[in-house]
């Protein structure tokens, strides 16, 4: 009676295992190949420690639910860390670059257009094999907002519409936020010439004043507020975050918002959807839809961005680089830095980096009110 | 010979200096990294020259437009 007998070994399913090999390669990814390390190690050993059976982690045991469950219940169900992380994110927000030039907040907006199409092919193949998978309306638009590239705003909306999908959407939007240098580069070249992708944007030089800083977060919270209510929590946060920056007098709560919470919650937010990916919510034909269409979600907003910058510059006198529109993708500031190499390798003078953070930060913002659209409608 | 002005096109910390005074380099090389926005950023040649004069140092915070180094070609 000694033995096996208190071990776990019996109790491993096929499904354990191939979810166990996933935790190794999320880790891996994080490690060796430094892809968003601070997610995706918490998010794989997460993802290990609830595949080792009889844990109880993510269980009820004699009425009392297990640590990660906890953390899940306490605060994801509750959308506390979601939102917190928003605080963080303002903090470490420049909107200098968008209050610069107001265009690209337009591109911000276009990039969204990706949420938008994965939602309507999602609700498509949900109607298409009803038999198979279960993606109603709710999860259609939980698997479409992954096309905006924002972790926590997935993590944010899928709690609340399709709380079933939470681990699969926020590792694909992780994972993909990651692979963002390798998706979008090739987008990017089909969709532009050579000419273009060296068209040459003058450094930023116009100095963004202190009021017009100080102004910013908090017109904007009150106008997107105003337009788009349910995206209060997101929206809000973020732009108190960014008030406690640009202030210049609360220092320390914005040193806290963007350094020691944000970590904290990094922590807790990684390792409690890692949780969620148990073999049984995890290995269904809905995780396949989520993974292809959030690819197809990612290229769809890189292209809108892209071909909406064209059409601007049909009618501006000043020619933006159309790349930037690629940058509307939330994926701060990966898609900025896209952006930046590809336009030096074709302009050795070009250093597009501020541009494309114009577009990219109006991404965040955009993000945020699509998921607040979609709870409006749904929610 | 035309002069080359390279200024920096964003506000940061010069991280090193790849090349010195009478070097020659061709269009595209690297010139210097500035670190801005936790990114090291390459500054690259414009066009093929000689580096005739270097007027930041390493470890010096240089704001947008800040003239950096001159090439003659």
């Amino acid at each position: 009676m000694f033995g096996l007998y208190e071990s776990a070994f019996g109790a491993l399913t096929w499904g354990n295992i191939v979810m166990l090999l996933i935790a190794g390669l999320l880790i891996y990814l994080g490690i060796a190949r430094k892809m968003e390390p601070l997610l995706l190690v918490p998010i794989g050993f997460g993802v290990l420690l609830v595949n080792l059976p009889l844990g109880g982690l993510m269980e009820v045991t004699d009425g009392e639910p297990g640590l990660l469950l906890r953390v899940f219940q306490g605060g994801i169900t509750t959308e506390l860390i979601p939102a917190f992380i928003f605080l963080g994110l303002g903090a470490l927000t420049d909107f200098g670059p968008l209050i610069a030039n107001p265009k690209t907040l337009i591109l911000g907006a276009g990039a969204q257009f990706g949420v938008f199409f994965a939602f309507i092919i999602a609700l498509l193949i949900g109607r298409a094999f009803p038999d198979f998978l279960e993606i109603g309306i709710e999860e259609a638009a939980a698997i479409g907002i992954i096309g905006g590239a924002d972790g926590p705003t997935t993590v944010f909306l899928t709690n609340k519409l399709a709380p079933d999908l939470i681990g699969m959407t926020a590792v694909a939007a992780y994972t993909y936020m990651a692979l963002v240098p390798i998706i979008q580069p090739p987008i990017i070249k089909a969709l532009t010439t050579k000419e273009e992708r060296a068209i040459y944007m003058k450094p930023q030089l116009k100095p963004v004043s202190r009021r017009q800083k100080l102004l910013f977060p908090v017109i904007a919270a009150v106008i997107i507020i105003l337009l788009v209510p349910r995206s209060a929590p997101l929206i809000g946060m973020f732009m108190f975050g960014n008030l406690l920056v640009v202030s210049g007098v609360t220092d320390r709560l914005a040193d806290t918002a963007a350094n020691a919470f944000m970590n904290i919650l990094t922590i807790l937010l990684g390792l409690s959807i890692g949780a969620f990916m148990s073999a049984e919510s995890f290995l269904q034909g809905e995780s396949l839809v989520i993974l292809g269409l959030g690819v197809i979600a990612f290229a769809a907003s890189t292209a809108a961005g892209i071909l909406l910058a064209k059409l601007m510059n049909l009618f501006i006198k000043e020619k933006i680089n159309p790349m930037i529109g690629a940058a509307g993708l939330s994926a701060v500031p990966m898609a900025s830095r896209v952006v930046q190499k590809m336009g030096q390798q074709a302009n050795p003078r070009n250093f597009l980096l501020m541009h494309a953070m114009g577009p990219n930060v109006a991404g965040v913002i955009g993000t945020a009110t699509a998921a607040g659209v979609f709870l409006g409608i749904l929610g | 010979m035309a002069q080359e002005i390279i200024e920096a096109p964003i506000t940061g910390t010069v991280i090193s200096i790849e090349v010195g005074v009478g070097d020659k380099v061709a269009e595209g090389d690297v010139l210097l990294y500035i670190e801005s926005m936790k990114m090291e950023n390459p500054i690259l040649a414009p066009v093929d020259g000689t580096v005739t004069e270097i007027k930041v140092a390493a470890d010096q915070v240089v704001e947008t437009g800040v003239h950096l180094m001159t090439i003659e070609y």
